[in-house]
């Protein structure tokens, strides 16, 4: 598999399996308008996954839901950070926080590649997460210097950029995200 | 805190309430207003305003009850009748 292959996979991977995770607090986030405002981040996340899986499919000769949903778990390539259940919101907004910090990086690396349809892509994602980021800086803002805040952004801290093997907890979330996919009978096209 | 939320639909058109929301300051409130209010494409402005900077208007005083301080005192259609007889001219969907 080409780099860019790789790469695309690996930010689209972090994308839809933040998004799965996000989309664990709808219903049941704080407040109402957080709510709302956490889930629309869960579905933007996961609107940038599929575009890059559409961009990796054509390389690769698949489809986007091929490569989101027939993969074994294994084989995705997202960060350890993105795929642990948190069901604190402390902890939540902490990931949050540094995975929006650290995707800033990577979309501005993205945005100055010398593939214009790679770095056109970022350009879009870009303008969609940086109202991603203004939610966490303003979370941000609002935390820093609770003890479980501080605390949780020093435990995850070292999970962003850790893309070696994967916590058991892909697994259980996979078999989640995946079942209606493998439970579709012979010659079912979607 | 709870903020106000105006909308407006089209340039040019008035602004109408759209709702409320609770936030703890006014990022929060920018932020929360853009996803209930600005997310789908059905606004291209808001003004988000803490209810506590509205004034609230709702007492109108008409102890003598003068009709001719408002709109149904003052039935036109006979007076406008007459006014058009002395001009020459009929009711519009007369013509």
């Amino acid at each position: 598999m080409s780099e860019r292959a790789q790469l695309l996979l690996e930010i689209a991977d972090d994308e839809l399996i933040l998004g799965w995770r996000d989309s664990e607090w709808t219903g049941i986030a704080p407040f109402l308008e957080e709510d709302v405002a956490f889930s629309s981040i869960a579905q933007n996340e996961i609107g940038h996954a599929r575009a890059l899986y559409e961009l990796a499919a054509r390389e690769l000769g698949t489809t986007a839901d091929e490569l989101a949903f027939d993969r074994q778990p294994a084989e995705y390539r997202c960060s350890r950070l993105v795929e642990l259940r948190l069901p604190e919101w402390e902890r939540t907004i902490a990931r949050h926080v540094l995975y929006e910090g650290a995707d800033a990086e990577r979309l501005e690396r993205l945005k100055a590649s010398d593939d214009a349809e790679l770095a056109g892509l970022a350009a879009k994602i870009d303008r969609e997460e940086a109202y991603h980021r203004l939610h966490a800086e303003m979370w941000h803002e609002r935390l820093k210097g609770e003890p479980r805040y501080e605390a949780a952004l020093e435990e995850l801290r070292p999970l962003v950029e850790e893309r070696n093997g994967h916590s058991p907890e892909l697994q259980e979330l996979w078999d989640e995200m995946t079942s209606v996919r493998r439970s579709q009978p012979a010659g079912t096209t979607w | 805190m709870i903020y106000e939320v105006f909308r407006q639909e089209r340039k040019g058109q008035p602004f109408q309430h759209a709702g409320s929301i609770e936030a703890a300051d006014e990022r929060f409130a920018e932020a929360y207003a853009r996803e209930q209010y600005g997310r789908r494409g059905e606004s291209v402005a808001l003004w988000v305003v803490e209810r506590g900077s509205i004034m609230r208007i709702d007492e109108f005083v008409d102890e003598l009850n003068r009709n001719y301080h408002r709109v149904d005192g003052y039935p036109l259609k006979e007076k406008l009748k007459e006014a058009r007889e002395r001009a020459g001219t009929a009711a519009p969907r007369d013509r």
